[in-house]
């Protein structure tokens, strides 16, 4: 078994020049999260609950539409009710955001990773990249089939909506997006944390542990507070008649989103440079 | 080549490596040796860019390990054994690793044939053996053809054909001009590998020796005399600048000339000669011995190495 090693057959003709490039990295991220099982069950879990449930709160809706008084009936929002499951979609979206980057560290990958393209910064771009559009894909997909199911089980007498109602776009669009921005969210935290479990719980604690936490604050300060967090902001993008309370505008709390998942990642990526691999 | 320069590590008061300069030349397997927690894994993890120095500089090829552009093609590394995700396959594994380099699907299943995983590639990793790990480690690091080659302890977990294997392959790849470095802590089996042996211990350098060289430096290295005129002969060789002990057992250790000298200067003195044995150490108790003072974890019933042991 002389020269097994160099096989001339297969040794890859010359290399283009330059250095391994963004996009080598994002079809290597790309094989690396859909060849662990964990990927699919995440996103089947996404596309399933995310659905199901929009799909049984509106067929529940639907079947007590004759015992709802006049009142209910007007505030009745038809798109925000299909989108119910995206509220619990975000929860297996942000297990798949944080176990893309910590499984790297606990099975020790990261370290192969690196030392076949030591510049940390791009190859976490690669998978900030793929990560980020995957949930995207997925989100947005279970936010419109979510939509348009719901809309179908709310037949006549209820109310129901279109795409080109007034704010539904905005809901269903939105509600996807935001899904994916708390993808990156969980992504972010996972690089900083590094570990699956930590990083998990502090995810699941920014959605529903600060927000019971804000509400003991004073009053004032806890109405100020409160627009600030995702899950408000979140409930601010699929309503579609009327705030739900002292809130940005939708769009403007997406901004805010974004911008906490931009500074996570900023800061993660820091940390990837600067820690021991 | 490799080259490291007053390389040093601290992490927080624990003092990892210390001042560790070294060169690794192509041609050869090097061996890095030294007892658990000495600081190799540490220094391998700073050639590859993983860990960054506290202090000092380490370089293959002259340049820093991330200033590579293709890395892979330049340096091949086992760091560890099932640093693999365990529901990933093999086959994925050197797939997302290859895609990075521009190495193409036929080299990942060539490599698989190399290292005997071909049967089990597409089979999830967590279910791999320690030996299955390794060898799959063992492709990955040879995925991209490269000059320089690391290896952090490849033997742990395989069977005796699978470490014969394992040190066929090292030697060949040296044969072939490659930068072969690989560090273990069984001198036994480096004796059997390496060319050239880089001690360390307590994350300092010990020695940086060939292994021919390593054995006759040895101050276990010694002629047993026996003679019926022990006391006379003794002064002899003393006068000659020979180290004489006289062992309870009425014998002489000769150290500092060989048996051919001693043989002709007892016949000149004269005294009768009952015995004249040459004695050399094992490689493990020329290791043993340099390495004496600065192994970190004793085990509770260490005992002490045999002074006179016989050449293994």
């Amino acid at each position: 078994m002389s020269t097994v090693t160099t096989s001339n057959e297969t040794t890859p003709a010359a290399l283009p020049p330059g250095r391994y490039s963004f996009f080598d990295l994002v079809k290597s991220e790309w094989t690396k999260i859909r060849t662990v099982r964990s990927t699919m069950w995440t996103i089947g879990v996404t596309i399933v609950l995310g659905i199901g449930i929009g799909a049984l709160v509106t067929a529940v809706t639907r079947a007590h539409w004759s015992g709802m008084n006049l009142g209910q009936r007007v505030s009745f929002d038809a798109p925000a009710t299909s989108l119910v499951g995206m509220f619990i979609a975000q929860f297996a979206v942000g297990v798949l955001g944080v176990m893309v980057i910590s499984a790297e560290y606990s099975t020790g990958t990261i370290r192969a990773t690196f030392s076949s393209a030591p510049n940390r910064s791009k190859v976490f771009g690669a998978k900030v990249f793929v990560f980020g559009l995957l949930a995207f894909v997925v989100a947005e997909f279970t936010a419109f089939v979510a939509f348009f199911l719901g809309q179908f089980l709310l037949s006549a007498p209820a109310t129901h909506a279109m795409l080109s109602s007034p704010g539904a776009f905005r809901a269903v669009f939105g509600g996807g997006l935001f899904v994916c921005v708390l993808g990156l969210i969980a992504l972010g935290l996972g690089t900083i944390i590094r570990h699956t479990a930590g990083a998990i719980s502090a995810f699941v604690a920014m959605l529903l542990i600060l927000p019971i936490i804000v509400q003991v604050l004073p009053t004032q300060l806890s109405l100020d507070v409160r627009k600030f967090l995702p899950d408000r902001i979140g409930a601010d993008i699929i309503t579609t008649n009327g705030g739900v309370g002292q809130s940005f505008s939708p769009w403007m709390g997406m901004l805010i989103l974004c911008l906490y998942a931009a500074g996570l990642l900023i800061i993660g990526n820091a940390m990837l440079e600067s820690r021991d691999a | 080549m490799i080259e490291a320069k007053g390389l040093t590590k601290h992490y927080g008061a624990k003092h990892a490596v210390e001042q560790l300069s070294f060169t690794v030349r192509p041609g050869f397997v090097t061996g890095f040796l030294g007892p658990n927690g000495s600081g190799k894994s540490t220094t391998m993890r700073m050639i590859m860019g993983l860990d960054s120095p506290t202090s000092g500089d380490v370089t293959v090829k002259g340049q820093h390990f991330k200033d590579l552009h293709w890395p892979l093609h330049e340096v091949g590394a086992l760091l560890e054994a099932k640093a693999i995700h365990p529901g990933r396959s093999a086959r994925s594994h050197l797939k997302m690793l290859a895609q990075t380099n521009h190495i193409p699907m036929a080299r990942v299943d060539e490599l698989l044939e190399v290292v005997g995983l071909t049967s089990v590639a597409n089979k999830r990793a967590g279910k791999f053996s320690l030996g299955m790990g390794q060898r799959l480690g063992i492709a990955a690091a040879l995925l991209g053809d490269p000059e320089i080659l690391l290896f952090d302890e490849p033997v742990n977990g395989l069977d005796p054909d699978g470490i014969r294997w394992v040190r066929n392959l090292l030697k060949g790849l040296a044969r072939e001009g490659r930068t072969v470095f690989v560090s273990s802590h069984l001198m036994s089996e480096m004796a059997l590998t390496a060319d050239e042996v880089i001690i360390i211990g307590k994350g300092k350098l010990i020695s940086q020796i060939t292994v021919e060289e390593l054995l006759s430096q040895s101050t276990e290295n010694f002629v047993r005399v026996r003679s019926p005129e022990a006391a006379k002969l003794k002064l002899a060789l003393e006068k000659e600048g020979a180290v004489v002990a006289l062992e309870d057992d009425g014998s002489l250790s000769v150290r500092g000339v060989n048996q051919v000298a001693i043989g002709e200067l007892a016949a000149t003195v004269p005294v009768v000669l009952h015995e004249l044995a040459p004695q050399s150490a094992s490689l493990e108790e020329a290791f043993m011995e340099l390495t004496e003072d600065s192994i970190e974890y004793h085990g509770t019933t260490a005992t002490g190495t045999n002074s006179t042991g016989a050449k293994s």
